[in-house]
């Protein structure tokens, strides 16, 4: 078992016949995802990769193919109003991998998911994996063995970067989450915690995050009341200058909160074990096993 | 996105919060004539460097002036000068542009600011009694001297939360109304404009007892400035370290630190913690640079020519993990730029992840001089940090 996704999960493209949208769609077929629909508005009616049918509303793809999940990789402008066409139809799990979407269009989406089904995650992340049965964003697959960590990121790359380290050492992954880099997201370490926690498949939880914001602490103050899974993590950014923001919009120091030392003071007396050096994760999660 | 004063407040002031009588001059003719018509009231007036950077009365950057000959010769000082504040670094910033403004009695120095809080997904107003000190030092030393309301930014701000923090300042009847209303305005700008921050700090209650923006500071939401034209228009690149604005123009996220070793990497995490490993090899990284998600022959080239522009650059590191950008297109792009640029010092490449295999073949294949093979982040640092310690800084031949 796993989180989020699986083997049975039928996954929407919504913006599939874009440049990247497209490339990633391949992509997550050849990784095996059970890719249902495409959804381009004014593209109703075409075929992608002559066998994915592409249609102009989710609501008719969700219609005709029975999707549970959907992801979304349309341009910044219209990604908020791509979010909520999803949730709108019910859709289970929503994946935003758009980067760059204003922040007062996501406080309006987080307000409009409060109170229905729909999870979403990010926007501006890699989205989320379930090694060896589902893939839907853009990490490359081959990277990910099946296993038993849960790994939780705010970031891409550095996810990648950590995966490659547990893969390396033969140590498998449960689910993989990128929750993204922006301000106001859909599903928080915290939420993620929660997730691998209630998961009998996984065993440790690899949580990664960076200056800015007080969202892992949250994670490791639940992580210490409720549970019994170690709990490994890395933060990065213990170099970044104060006031600027390092690439994600969420990632700024301001008055002295959010920094690199300040969190891995929190995240080592809540319990958690911290990696000192992004080279060594995996080699720290290897001892809590 | 940031701004200057003058900017701020012409963008408050349209929103009805009410500003000192004043314009921006980029000449000392300008500053006279202005000077003097605004001198016939027979009030003092203000000169105020225009600088992205707080701190600016510490600096000597605003000078009060009672002739129209003072005023100008405040303005020639200040113009062309470069203003160091607590806030610029020992460089100091060039001044360009000044506010030459109507001088003001003042009663009494208030504080009023505006920001979001992730924590709550609200936005977060706050009013002190403590104006013109740095909010920081009053939240540090006298947390009971700020009033929050927290607001819902889609219901906006209702009446009762500016009185509320209105009668937390303990100002007359009359003022407190006046206070409101300013509160409100603020809030509504804030909110138009898709700002990140607005502050006023001091707001001021003068003698009259007439509530004023005597100073005003706003920044945005950069993914916002797509749509607000009129915020996007108030750019000021000369504001901008020359290397970010050049690297901004290419598309690439660049910011100026003060180390040795160059790194080129993408994806904003793995570009943080590749900088926080230099820093455990005993370097000290020269930038943060993410190459992002498009990166090809042209940005990978492109960040390479910024790198390198920095005369304190002794090395440089390439870390790529490949995820949307594909190792063999980094790859590409670092043959054609390192052919271009005939580069004069040691490269570090580290290529893992899509299509890693291919990228090592093109640049084997390239046989390029001064290159470097890592396998892991831990072997690249220390590589990297060696060859910058080891070699003289250079750049372009």
């Amino acid at each position: 078992m796993s989180i989020l996704v699986s083997k049975q999960t039928n996954v929407i493209v919504q913006g599939i016949t874009g440049g990247e949208g497209s490339f990633h769609a391949r992509q997550m077929l050849e990784y095996g995802t059970r890719i249902v629909a495409g959804v381009t508005p004014g593209r109703g009616g075409e075929k992608f990769e002559s066998s994915v049918p592409v249609f102009n509303t989710v609501q008719e793809a969700v219609n005709k193919t029975g999707a549970n999940a959907s992801v979304i990789f349309v341009p910044a402008p219209f990604a908020a109003d791509a979010i909520v066409e999803a949730a709108s139809c019910g859709l289970e799990l929503v994946v935003c991998i758009t980067e760059g979407i204003p922040t007062t269009d996501m406080v309006r989406v987080k307000r409009f998911l409060q109170g229905r089904e729909t999870r979403l995650i990010g926007p501006n992340c890699p989205g989320v994996i379930t090694p060896g049965a589902c893939k839907l964003g853009i990490m490359p697959g081959f990277i990910h063995k099946p296993g038993r960590v849960g790994v939780v990121s705010r970031s891409g790359t550095l996810t990648y970067e950590a995966v490659w380290q547990l893969s390396e050492r033969g140590i498998g992954q449960s689910t993989c989450i990128g929750i993204g880099g922006d301000p106001v997201i859909g599903t928080t370490h915290l939420d993620a915690l929660k997730l691998f926690n209630n998961d009998p498949d996984t065993d440790a939880v690899l949580m990664i995050g960076e200056i800015g914001g007080t969202a892992e602490e949250q994670a490791a103050a639940y992580a210490r009341e409720n549970m019994d899974k170690p709990v490994v993590a890395f933060i990065a950014g213990r170099t970044a200058p104060a006031g600027r923001r390092m690439g994600h919009a969420g990632a700024i120091i301001s008055g002295g909160v959010g920094t690199a030392q300040s969190k891995i003071d929190f995240l080592r007396h809540a319990g958690v074990t911290v990696a000192e050096s992004p080279a060594e994760i995996g080699q720290v999660l290897a001892t809590v096993l | 996105m940031k701004i200057h004063e003058y900017q701020a407040k012409q963008i408050l002031k349209s929103f009805g919060v009410p500003v000192p009588k004043g314009e921006p001059c980029s000449t000392a003719e300008q500053a006279a004539e202005l000077g003097a018509k605004l001198l016939e009231t027979g009030k003092p007036l203000v000169v105020k460097a225009q600088i992205h950077a707080g701190g600016r009365g510490k600096g000597g950057g605003i000078k009060l002036v009672k002739t129209a000959q003072e005023a100008v010769a405040a303005t020639r000082q200040l113009l062309g000068s470069k203003l160091v504040t607590p806030q610029t670094g020992p460089e100091g910033r060039l001044v360009s542009r000044i506010l030459v403004e109507q001088g003001v009695d003042i009663q009494k120095e208030l504080y009023a600011g505006i920001t979001f809080d992730r924590a709550t997904i609200t936005d977060v107003f706050m009013v002190s009694t403590e104006g013109g000190v740095e909010i920081e030092q009053v939240a540090a030393e006298d947390p009971e001297k700020i009033h929050k309301e927290y607001i819902d930014p889609l219901f906006g701000m209702s009446p009762y939360q500016a009185r509320s923090l209105a009668y937390s300042l303990n100002l007359a009847p009359e003022v407190t109304k006046e206070a409101v209303k300013v509160f409100l305005s603020l809030y509504a700008a804030y909110r138009a404009r898709e700002a990140s921050l607005a502050e006023i700090n001091p707001l001021v209650v003068t003698a009259e007892g007439a509530v004023l923006a005597l100073d005003a500071k706003m920044n945005f939401d950069d993914n916002a400035l797509f749509r607000q034209k009129e915020v996007a228009a108030m750019r000021d690149p000369a504001e901008e370290d020359p290397l970010e604005r050049e690297a901004n123009e290419f598309g690439l996220n660049y910011i100026k630190l003060n180390g040795n070793v160059g790194c080129m990497v993408n994806g904003a995490g793995l570009a943080m913690a590749t900088m926080d490993i230099i820093k455990q090899a005993g370097g000290e990284p020269a930038n943060f640079l993410d190459v992002g998600g498009g990166a090809n022959v042209e940005t990978v080239g492109n960040g390479f020519r910024i790198i390198c522009k920095d005369p304190n650059v002794g090395a440089v590191l390439i870390n790529i993990f490949g995820g949307i950008v594909r190792c063999d297109r980094v790859a590409l792009g670092v043959v054609e730029a390192l052919g271009n640029l005939q580069l004069d010092m040691p490269v570090i490449v580290r290529l893992q992840g899509t299509n890693a295999e291919q990228g090592k073949q093109i640049i084997e294949k390239a046989e390029l001089s001064g290159f470097h093979w890592a396998d892991t982040l831990k072997d690249a640092a220390q590589k990297a940090v060696q060859a910058a310690s080891a070699g003289t800084p250079g750049g372009e031949r």
